[in-house]
C-alpha cells in the first residue's frame, strides 16, 4: 500500500458533461495490499461513473465485510456509503432502494461475503431484481483472515498454504442466471478495457446487474497453482466478445472492426455494442448458462457480458410504488388523519 | 348443589377443534356482549396447528371492568371430545357444562357438583344440512344461538352482527340467522332460560373500541408514516404486517396514479428484514418490521450495527413462549433481556411497552419519532396475548397538527450555512445525539461512510482507543438523554399508606390491577407502578426508593424485568421480589393475588424469630 497519494492532477483535466473532473470521483487512499486486484476495480468504478457523468452524490455505495467490502471508501468520496455486516449487503441495499428509488446503488462484495455467509441474501436479491449494480471482487480466498479457501475456489486450486481445495466451487454467474438476474457478466480486474464498459452497462441497466470480477489476492492466492491468480486467469480467460458501451447522449464515432454482430439497446436508450462469436446469444438465459458450463469443462474462464434482459423491469415496478422516492413523502402524503381514524374507531365498536 | 349465580360477571370457555370455523362464531359471541354494553375480554388459546388439535376461547365478562384473566371457569361449551375430560374438571363447582348430547356423555365423565346442559348439536346439523362442511360450520353458530337463550343475549344484537359480517351476501345472512334460531329455540324449549348466570344490558362501554394489539400497531405505523415494511412470517407477529398492508391499501394509495405510497416486501429471513429496515432508515424513510423471539435472536447482529452506527430502526417484538421454538402460539414476556441487550459488545436498546391497543397505536406512531430523534433502534415489546386477542380500550386518537419528528437531519441548506467542518459523530448539542445527513442531499458536503467499525467524530475509521472510548461514552450519554424522551411509568396509589409496591408492565397490567383490588379486599395494600419504557427514568427509581419491598410481576421464568431493574438501577436484589407466571397462558388475577398474599403473610410472621442459616425460605 502507499502512504501518500500524489496531489498532482493534470492541469487540463477535462470535466464531464456534469462539470465534474475525474478527481471528484476518487475516494480515500486504499489500505489494501500493493497490487491488489480490488484497487483496479475501484479505479474502474471511478472511470465508469466519471465517463457516465453520474453526479457523485446521487450514488449510494453499500458493502458487507471483507477486503472487497472495504473498497467503497476508496472511490466516490462524495457519495454516502454503508459498510454493513458480513454477507448482508443485499438486504441493506434493498431497504435503501425501497426508500429512495432515485439514487444509483453500487454494491461491492466478495466471494466470502456473497458465496458463503451471504449466499442466501445474494440469491434473493437476484430474484427480487433490485435496481442496482452488484460487483463481486472474487479472489477465491479469505484475505482479511489470512488466506483460507472460499466457496468460489476451484477444485484442486492451491493458495499460498499449498493444500489443494477439495470442494466444488460455487459459480456466482451461473447462480445469478438461474435465480433470475437480468444482467450477468464476468470480468477480470486486470482487464480494464473490458471491465469499464461492463460496469457502465450494469449501471445503466434497469434491474439487478451482477458482475463477477476475478480479482487476484496478491498476498494469499496468487500462486502458480491457483486458478484465481493473475497468471492463470490471463492464460485461461476467454471473452464472450469485445464490448463497447455507448450512453444515449453520445454520438457513435468509433469505427467498429469487422466481426461486429450485435447492438443491445437498454431502457434509457443507451446501447451495448458487442463484437462476439456466434455461439452466445446474450439475450438468451439458457445460451449463457450453457456457455458458462461449456467453458468450465474446457478449463477456461468465460468473461464478458453473459446475459442481459434489456426490457427488464425492477422491484419498484413489481411493488407498484409511487414514482417519487418514499423517503421524500411527508405527513400530508402519508398520514390519513383524525377523520379517517374516527371512521376506523366506529368500525371497531 | 348450589349453582353459580352471576349477572354480567363470569368466565365462559369454549372448547373446540382447530380449523372447524369456531373462531368466528366465538368472536361473534364476545362481540354481542360488547354490543350489550358490558365489558368483555376474550382470549384465543390456540395450538400451533392448522387443523385438528384442541383450541379454546375464554371470555371474561365483567361489569366491574376487569379485563385480565380471572382464573377458573363458570361455563364450559364443550364441543371437542379430545379435551372433554380436562374441560369438565376445569369447571368451577356450581358451573354449567354445555355439551353435545347427540351421543351420551362418557360414563367416566361424572361430577355431581356441576350442571349438565345437553344440546344435540350433531343431530340438529344432520337434520338440517346435507353437506359435511355446513354441518361442521353451523354447529358453532347453533351453540351461539343456544347461548343467546341460556344467557339472555339480545337476539337482535346477534342478527346485526351476522348482517355486518356477511354484508352483501344475503344468502349467508339468512342461513346464519336460521342456525342461530335453531339453537335459540332448542334451548328455550328444553331449559328454563335464562340460567342463573346471565347477562343484562348495560351502558358501560362508553366510546371504547375493541381490537387486537397487532392491528393497532399496524395502524400506528400507517399514521406514523412508515413506508418501508420488510418482514418474514412468524407467529404471533404476522398479523401486524397483514394489518399494515390492509390499512395501507385502503389509506395509502396515490389518488392520481393508483400506485402505492408504501412498500411491503416479504424477505428471505429475519436478518434480511431488519437489514432492509436499517437500509431504508439510513436512506431517510420510516421503516419497521415485526417479529417474535426467534426472529429477534436472528436480528441481534444487525441491531448492534444500528446501535453503533446510529441508524434509526423500528422493530415490533410480539413475544411468545421461548426458549427456542418454545410454545409458538402461547404468550410470554420473555424477550426482555434479548431485546434490551440485543447483540454483542456493549449494546443497549430503547424499549417501549404497551399495555392495551390504544397504547400499541400510540407507541407504534411514537416509535418512529423516537428512533429518528435518538438515531437508534426502538423495539416495541408486545406479546401474543395483547397482539392477537381482541382487547377493549379507549378510542384511537390522532392530532392533525402533529408533525413527524425527523430528528437531527441536515438539509443541503444547513450544510451550505455551516462554517465549521461537518462531523457525523460530533456531539454539537451535548445530548449525545449528533447530526446526520441523508444520501443524495448535497453535491459535495456532508457525505460520510456509515460503518460498524470504530471511527472518529468525523466518521473516519480509527483504532485509537481514546476515540473509541469517547464514542462509547457518548452513546451512553445518548441513552441518558433517551430517558427523558421515552414515555414515563404510570403510578397507582393504594387506598392506605404502604411501604410495599408492585411493578408490572405490558399485558400483565389487567390481571395485576385486579389482583391489587383482591388484595385490598384482604386489607393488603400496595402502591403500583406500570413500566412503559426502557431505559428506566428517574420516576422508576424514585418509586423503588420510596418503598421497602417491591413485587415485580411478569410472565417469564427468570424475572427478567426484575433483574434488568437490579442491573440498571443498581439495586439491592433482596428488595425486589419476583412474582412470575409463565405457563404460556395469560396470567390470572387470582394467581397474582394469591402469590403476593402468600409472601406478605409469610413476611408478616418471619421477622419475629431469625431463621437458621441454610433453612429454606
Amino acid at each position: 500500500m502507499s502512504y501518500i497519494r500524489p496531489s498532482f492532477r493534470h492541469p487540463n483535466a477535462q470535466a464531464n458533461a456534469k462539470g465534474y473532473t475525474r478527481e471528484d470521483y476518487e475516494g480515500a487512499l486504499s489500505t489494501l495490499c500493493a497490487g491488489c486486484g480490488h484497487d483496479s476495480v475501484s479505479s474502474a468504478i471511478i472511470q465508469s461513473t466519471f465517463e457516465l457523468s453520474i453526479e457523485p452524490h446521487r450514488v449510494a455505495k453499500i458493502s458487507g465485510i471483507g477486503c472487497s467490502s472495504k473498497t467503497p471508501t476508496y472511490f466516490l468520496g462524495k457519495s454516502h456509503g454503508f459498510n454493513s455486516v458480513h454477507g448482508r449487503m443485499p438486504s441493506v441495499a434493498t431497504g435503501a432502494s425501497m426508500a429512495n428509488r432515485d439514487l444509483l446503488y453500487v454494491g461491492v462484495s466478495g466471494d466470502g461475503d456473497s458465496a458463503s455467509i451471504g449466499l442466501g441474501q445474494f440469491g434473493h436479491i437476484a430474484r427480487r431484481n433490485l435496481n442496482m449494480s452488484y460487483i463481486v471482487e472474487n479472489n477465491g480466498c479469505y484475505g482479511l483472515t489470512k488466506g483460507q479457501d472460499s466457496a468460489t475456489t476451484d477444485i484442486g486450486s492451491k493458495s499460498k498454504k499449498g493444500e489443494p481445495n477439495p470442494y466444488e466451487p460455487i459459480d456466482l454467474c451461473a447462480l445469478a442466471l438461474q435465480l433470475g438476474a437480468t444482467f450477468v457478466a464476468r470480468s477480470f480486474s486486470g482487464d480494464k478495457d473490458q471491465l469499464v464498459p461492463l460496469i457502465k452497462a450494469a449501471m445503466s441497466h434497469n434491474g439487478f446487474a451482477f458482475i463477477d470480477v476475478i480479482s487476484p489476492c496478491v498476498t494469499f492466492n496468487n500462486t502458480a497453482a491457483s486458478s484465481k491468480g493473475y497468471e492463470f486467469v490471463r492464460d485461461h480467460m476467454q471473452a464472450t466478445g469485445k464490448i463497447d458501451f455507448v450512453p444515449v447522449r453520445s454520438e457513435i464515432t468509433a469505427n467498429y472492426p469487422a466481426g461486429f454482430s450485435e447492438e443491445i439497446t437498454l431502457h434509457d436508450g443507451s446501447v451495448i455494442h458487442l463484437y462476439k462469436d456466434d455461439k452466445l446469444d446474450c439475450t438468451d438465459r439458457n445460451s449463457a448458462m450453457n456457455a458458462i458450463a461449456e467453458f468450465k469443462d474446457k478449463g477456461q474462464v468465460l468473461t464478458g457480458l453473459l446475459y442481459v434482459d434489456p426490457d427488464s423491469s425492477d422491484f419498484h415496478k413489481t411493488q407498484q410504488t409511487v414514482s417519487q422516492p418514499l423517503c421524500s413523502l411527508n405527513e400530508n402524503d402519508l398520514c390519513p388523519g383524525a377523520r379517517a381514524l374516527g371512521a376506523i374507531n366506529a368500525s371497531l365498536r | 348443589m348450589k349453582s353459580i349465580e352471576a349477572v354480567n360477571e363470569f368466565v365462559i370457555r369454549f372448547a373446540n377443534v382447530n380449523g372447524t370455523g369456531s373462531a368466528s362464531a366465538n368472536a361473534m359471541f364476545a362481540k354481542s356482549i360488547f354490543r350489550m354494553g358490558v365489558p368483555v375480554s376474550p382470549k384465543n388459546i390456540f395450538p400451533s396447528n392448522i387443523q385438528g388439535l384442541p383450541t379454546w376461547y375464554e371470555v371474561r365478562v365483567s361489569e366491574k371492568n376487569y379485563l385480565g384473566r380471572r382464573g377458573g371457569v363458570d361455563i364450559t361449551v364443550a364441543v371437542n371430545p379430545q379435551s372433554m375430560a380436562q374441560d369438565m374438571s376445569d369447571l368451577n363447582p356450581g358451573g354449567f357444562f354445555i355439551y353435545d348430547n347427540t351421543k351420551a356423555l362418557d360414563l367416566r365423565l361424572q361430577r355431581d357438583d356441576i350442571n349438565l346442559v345437553g344440546i344435540p348439536l350433531t343431530d340438529i346439523c344432520r337434520r338440517e344440512y346435507t353437506q359435511a362442511r355446513q354441518r361442521q360450520l353451523f354447529k358453532n353458530v347453533i351453540y351461539v344461538g343456544a347461548l343467546a337463550a341460556l344467557l339472555d343475549i339480545d337476539f337482535s344484537v346477534l342478527k346485526d352482527l351476522v348482517g355486518a359480517q356477511f354484508k352483501g351476501k344475503d344468502k349467508l345472512v339468512a342461513s346464519n340467522i336460521h342456525a342461530l334460531e335453531l339453537g335459540y329455540q332448542y334451548a328455550q324449549e328444553n331449559f328454563s332460560c335464562p340460567l342463573s348466570i346471565r347477562l343484562e344490558r348495560r351502558d358501560l362501554i362508553g366510546d371504547r373500541v375493541m381490537l387486537e394489539g397487532n392491528d393497532a400497531l399496524a395502524l400506528g405505523a400507517v399514521y406514523g408514516g412508515a413506508t418501508v415494511v420488510p418482514w418474514y412470517p412468524l407467529t404471533p407477529s404476522t398479523s401486524v404486517i397483514e394489518g399494515f398492508e390492509k390499512y395501507a391499501n385502503r389509506l395509502r394509495i396515490d389518488p392520481g396514479s393508483g400506485d402505492r405510497r408504501f412498500c411491503v416486501a416479504q424477505a428471505e429471513d429475519e436478518l434480511a428484514a431488519i437489514g432492509m429496515v436499517i437500509g431504508a432508515s439510513w436512506n431517510g424513510a420510516r421503516a419497521f418490521t415485526a417479529t417474535s423471539g426467534p426472529g429477534l435472536s436472528l436480528m441481534a447482529e444487525f441491531l448492534g450495527l444500528a446501535y453503533f452506527a446510529e441508524v434509526p430502526a423500528v422493530l415490533f417484538d410480539i413475544q411468545r413462549a421461548g426458549p427456542s421454538t418454545g410454545m409458538p402460539t402461547r404468550t410470554q414476556q420473555s424477550d426482555i433481556f434479548a431485546a434490551a441487550y440485543a447483540s454483542h459488545g456493549d449494546s443497549k436498546h430503547v424499549l417501549l411497552i404497551p399495555a392495551d391497543p390504544k397504547e400499541c397505536f400510540d407507541m407504534s406512531a411514537d416509535s418512529f419519532d423516537l428512533a429518528e430523534r435518538l438515531q437508534t433502534p426502538v423495539i416495541v415489546m408486545s406479546d401474543l396475548d395483547l397482539g392477537m386477542n381482541d382487547n377493549l380500550c379507549a378510542p384511537l386518537e390522532w392530532d392533525d397538527n402533529r408533525e413527524y419528528d425527523r430528528g437531527k437531519v441536515l438539509s443541503a441548506e444547513d450544510l451550505d450555512n455551516m462554517s465549521e467542518r461537518y462531523g457525523r459523530y460530533l456531539d454539537v448539542d451535548g445530548d449525545g445525539i449528533c447530526y446526520r445527513t441523508l444520501p443524495g442531499t448535497h453535491p459535495d458536503k456532508g457525505a460520510f461512510f456509515t460503518r460498524g467499525t470504530s471511527r472518529n467524530e468525523y466518521a473516519v475509521y480509527t483504532e485509537f482507543g481514546d476515540a473509541y472510548v469517547k464514542n462509547m461514552e457518548r452513546l451512553n450519554a445518548k441513552m441518558e438523554t433517551a430517558k427523558s424522551y421515552v414515555p414515563g411509568p404510570v403510578s397507582y396509589q393504594a387506598a392506605k399508606k404502604t411501604r410495599d409496591g408492585v411493578i408490572f408492565y405490558g399485558s400483565s397490567t389487567d390481571a395485576s390491577l385486579e389482583a391489587l383490588d383482591l388484595l385490598a379486599a384482604q386489607d393488603l395494600h400496595l402502591d403500583a407502578l406500570r413500566l412503559r419504557a426502557f431505559p428506566f427514568s428517574k420516576e422508576v427509581t424514585d418509586f423503588i426508593d420510596s418503598h421497602d419491598r417491591i413485587f415485580v410481576v411478569e410472565q417469564n421464568r427468570d424475572g427478567q424485568m426484575r433483574k434488568l431493574l437490579i442491573i440498571e438501577c443498581d439495586l439491592n436484589p433482596k428488595k425486589l421480589l419476583s412474582v412470575v407466571h409463565y405457563d404460556g397462558m395469560p396470567m390470572t388475577a387470582l394467581g397474582v393475588s394469591r402469590h403476593i398474599a402468600e409472601i406478605l403473610g409469610k413476611n408478616n410472621v418471619t421477622p419475629l424469630r431469625k431463621r437458621k442459616a441454610g433453612a429454606k425460605a
